[in-house]
């Protein structure tokens, strides 16, 4: 029997990004009672984890302040559902947690997305920050030959990293075209700190060829990649590897937010100059509102952390940095959008939907996501279509179905929790409750 | 909720982990997830539908394809959880 914890925050905190990490530290300094809950093994979030939490001196700041104002954390625990107004459940190995707040911060920051193409199914081809979350949690990458692919700055990001942990980075391939890059180069003039990112970034990537018009057409290898065929300027290359980083920019995980009702605009939470989303009780922050990176999202998260501890006038003053940074989320997007030529990347037998198997030939006789999904199970496995959702809205056009819970797949045990009634029934049996 | 972050710790310098990918002793160093402890071994995560070796994707929770069994239970996506001295991992099956 599943034990089933019960916990009641004033504020509580999803996800423990930099925007989380913010959030929570901001609300619990406002002398509230704040519990921050992450699935990931620590805090950190996607730029931060891992030992870079104790290495990067904003996070270091942000870690240390955290600590200090007492935020009850909790990490390794999924949220997964919401069974009514002020409570989400969570879960973490076998137990399931009931948690009740006044106010919530929605932190959950983005996913990379993929696009298929033939071969991206074998080992050791991996989204570009997958490639280094792994670094990031132990995996030897010196001396290993890295093909970097796809579109946005993070691309730059992972070279950089690589490169420092003595990767041997072949190549950067951003499917973008010049023009569209000096545009962005023009637009980052206008903001010197990220001027200062740039440069910094310059250096680090210490000669990579970073090469614009060319993206991957082929990855190839028995059941492990060998090497990966590249479309450049109009011309076919092979190169020899041992990974593939490729990812296409970033996808904000809304699901929480979809779930609760939360208006999203344009794919992205809605939230007023408070990061307050169309429920009065529900703030979000970071990349779920726009992927605007790093300083924006510890903006956004202070903001979102004061206003939810009813502290106004401290959220107030920091409005107009968040305005300046906000800019540059527009600009993000309206540059790495992608090329019509990547529609015909996969080939008819291109697996497209990696958890059931589907491949591309079976989904284009379709017109809208639910009747691909009726027919072919694309999007009904475990990862409930954040991979091939993002992929078939870009192929084919099509808009995925509303959110429904679990939102993520959970144990039989823990979704008997989902209504609270059968949650009463297990702590009464198992006394679990804290 | 015990506090179960890492900031503090000197996580990837410190001591070394064993465990056993398919019965298979791979030593990691403290800190290590379980994802690289079988790319380490050289094996594949799992088999997909349709009999393909699969292998992570995504590095964060999202994919699915990391699944390996630990310890007896199934499906656990082995890129969001840290190897325990011990731990018995099966993988590629
Ligand atoms: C894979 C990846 C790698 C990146 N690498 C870099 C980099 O090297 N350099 C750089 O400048 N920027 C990088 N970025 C961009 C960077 O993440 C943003 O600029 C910014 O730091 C985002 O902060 P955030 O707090 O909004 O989100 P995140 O840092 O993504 O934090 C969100 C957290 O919420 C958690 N979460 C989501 N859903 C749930 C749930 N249901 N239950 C519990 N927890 C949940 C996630 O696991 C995550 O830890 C990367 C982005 C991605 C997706
Ligand atoms: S690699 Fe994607 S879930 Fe683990």
């Amino acid at each position: 029997m599943n034990n089933v914890i019960r916990q009641h925050f004033d504020v509580l905190v999803v996800g423990a990004g930099p925007a989380g990490m913010a959030a929570a530290t901001c609300a619990a300094e406002s002398g509230l009672h704040v519990g921050m809950v992450d699935d990931n093994p620590g805090i950190g979030g996607q730029i931060w984890r891992g030992d870079t939490i104790n290495s990067a001196t904003e996070a270091k700041h942000w870690a240390q302040r955290l600590g200090a104002a007492k935020v009850d954390v909790a990490c390794g625990t999924r949220v997964f559902g919401h069974p009514g107004t002020g409570i989400l459940l969570a879960e973490r190995g076998n137990d399931v947690y009931e948690l009740k707040y006044r106010k919530l911060v929605l932190a959950t920051g983005a996913r990379e997305r993929f696009l298929p193409f033939p071969g991206w199914t074998l080992l050791n081809v991996m989204g570009a920050g997958g490639l280094q979350a792994l670094v990031k949690s132990g995996l030897p990458i010196e001396g290993k030959r890295v093909v970097i692919a796809g579109t946005g700055p993070l691309l730059l990001a992972v070279a950089a990293y690589l490169r420092h942990h003595q990767a041997n980075v072949l190549m950067v391939c951003e499917q973008q075209s010049w023009t569209s890059l000096v545009r962005f180069g023009v637009e980052l003039l206008r903001q010197p700190q990220k001027i200062r990112q740039a440069i910094s970034l310059q250096g680090a990537l210490g000669g990579i060829p970073f090469v614009p018009n060319c993206w991957p057409i082929e990855a190839m290898g028995r059941d492990s990649l060998e090497r990966v065929v590249i479309r450049r300027n109009g011309k076919t290359e092979t190169i020899v590897c041992d990974y593939l980083a490729c990812g296409f920019h970033l996808v904000p995980n809304t699901e929480i937010a979809e779930l609760l009702a939360c208006e999203i605009r344009n794919g992205y939470v809605h939230v007023d100059e408070f990061q307050q989303t169309s429920r009065a009780d529900v703030f979000c922050a970071g990349e779920p509102t726009g992927i605007g990176g790093l300083d924006l999202s510890i903006a956004e998260g202070q903001i979102a952390g004061y206003a939810a501890a009813g502290n106004k006038s401290a959220a107030k003053m920091l409005c107009k940095t968040r305005g300046k940074m906000k800019r540059f989320a527009g600009v993000l997007d309206n540059t790495f959008t992608l090329r019509p030529e990547l529609r015909s990347l996969p080939s008819q037998t291109t697996i497209v939907c990696r958890c059931e198997d589907v491949d591309y030939s079976r989904l284009s006789r379709h017109t809208s996501w639910r009747a691909a999904k009726l027919d072919t199970r694309c999007g009904m496995g475990p990862c409930q279509g954040r991979v091939c959702g993002p992929a078939t809205r870009f192929l084919f056009g099509w808009s995925p179905d509303s959110v429904r819970p679990p939102i993520f797949p959970t144990s039989l045990a823990n979704l008997g929790a989902l209504s609270s009634q059968s949650i009463t029934e297990h702590c009464e049996v198992t006394g679990g409750c804290a | 909720m015990s506090a179960t972050s890492r900031f503090g710790s000197d996580t990837l310098v410190a001591e070394q982990i064993t465990v056993t990918v398919n019965g298979i002793l791979v030593v990691v160093a403290d800190g290590t997830t379980v994802a690289v402890a079988v790319l380490l071994q050289g094996t594949s995560c799992r088999r997909s539908v349709s009999g393909q070796p699969r292998g992570p994707l995504c590095g964060m929770g999202i994919c699915f394809e990391c699944r390996v069994e630990i310890n007896g239970t199934p499906h656990c996506r082995s890129c969001q959880i840290v190897c325990e001295s011990g731990m018995e991992i099966r993988a590629g099956e």
